[in-house]
């Protein structure tokens, strides 16, 4: 079975995760192994979803680390408090 | 959230996305779930400080989930700090058959959910799950493409456009694109955190991942070195 490339643009996602039967799998990378474009689409595709998921797209503000366990603290200080009082 | 350099011709490889279910990372996951376990039946036990120790592994993913979804840093602040709050009065109500991360992505994806409607800050966005669009979304075609030069991941610009990449996904787009691509929960963690169907997750997150491409692959195309042009 030959499929064209844009049924082979609706596979990209499962290809990427593993995702597709063997079957299908087989056919679109035999595709793949033909088509310049749809390998770039691929390529393409799986280098950005590194890029997305690189610590640096979301940088933490600075100081959040401490803000976030100052305030956890001053409730954990709360809650110990609480129950000292049921003591 | 994993970093990784990026080398090689990706097609030649064709490797699945690594996942945290990957095989080789099965192991030290289950040790790290089995130790998390113990450390929270600590902190219920008494030992609340432990609190601290509990939540140190998902400082940034909580932020990260929150920023997506906002798009401002001091709401996010707020959000992340929101859900540590929530997590640290509710953990008595955490089942050891959810994973904690997941647990607390939910809360985060709730507590921005939750602001956003009370904002009204995007009413073009439906927050309500709805039909997804039956519409085909193409590709960026390109001749060839080269990995992004690590010279090139140097340069905050490259971070700042993958971010408004992410962060202009129409709402329910970006929703599966973080759960799923960022914060790396399974289909099934997605669509259950999302009240939609694993079907939909799937649609979703491979339309996300499309807008993705047609959108950041021109642009880091033209950051990359420029090709040397030969007279023959």
């Amino acid at each position: 079975m030959v499929i064209d490339c844009k049924h082979v643009w609706d596979h990209i996602s499962e290809f990427l995760d593993d995702d597709l039967s063997p079957e299908m799998r087989t056919i679109v990378q035999q595709h793949l192994e033909h088509c310049e474009v749809c390998s770039a689409i691929l390529d393409s595709t799986h280098n950005i979803l590194i890029l997305t998921a690189d610590e640096r797209v979301f940088k933490l503000p600075l100081g959040y680390r401490r803000r976030l366990h100052e305030r956890l603290a001053a409730e954990i200080a709360t809650l110990n408090g609480n129950d000292s009082d049921n003591c | 959230m994993h970093h990784v350099l990026l080398t090689g011709r990706l097609t030649e490889i064709s490797q699945p996305l690594k996942r945290a279910g990957d095989e080789q990372s099965v192991m030290s996951e289950v040790q790290h779930q089995d130790a998390e376990t113990e450390l929270i039946a600590s902190v219920l036990a008494g030992n609340i400080h432990l609190f601290h120790e509990l939540v140190r592994p998902y400082e940034r993913t909580v932020y990260a989930m929150a920023v997506g979804l906002l798009r401002n840093e001091q709401e996010a602040e707020d959000v992340a700090q929101e859900t540590f709050l929530k997590a640290l009065r509710n953990l008595h109500t955490w089942r050891a058959e959810a994973k904690f991360s997941t647990w607390l992505i939910t809360i985060a994806l709730n507590e921005a959910r939750a602001r956003l409607r009370r904002a009204q800050a995007a009413p073009f966005e439906p927050i309500e799950s709805t039909p997804d669009d039956p519409h085909r979304v193409a590709p960026e075609l390109l001749r060839d493409w080269r990995e992004v030069p690590s010279e090139v991941l140097e340069r905050l610009e490259v971070w700042q456009l993958v971010q408004d990449a992410v962060t202009e996904l129409p709402l329910i787009y970006r929703e599966v694109f973080l759960l799923r691509d960022v914060e790396e929960l399974s289909v099934n963690e997605a669509a259950e955190a999302l009240s939609i169907t694993t079907a939909s997750v799937k649609v979703r997150l491979h339309r996300a991942r499309i807008m993705l491409q047609k959108r950041l692959a021109p642009q880091l195309k033209r950051l990359g070195p420029k090709r040397k042009r030969f007279p023959w």
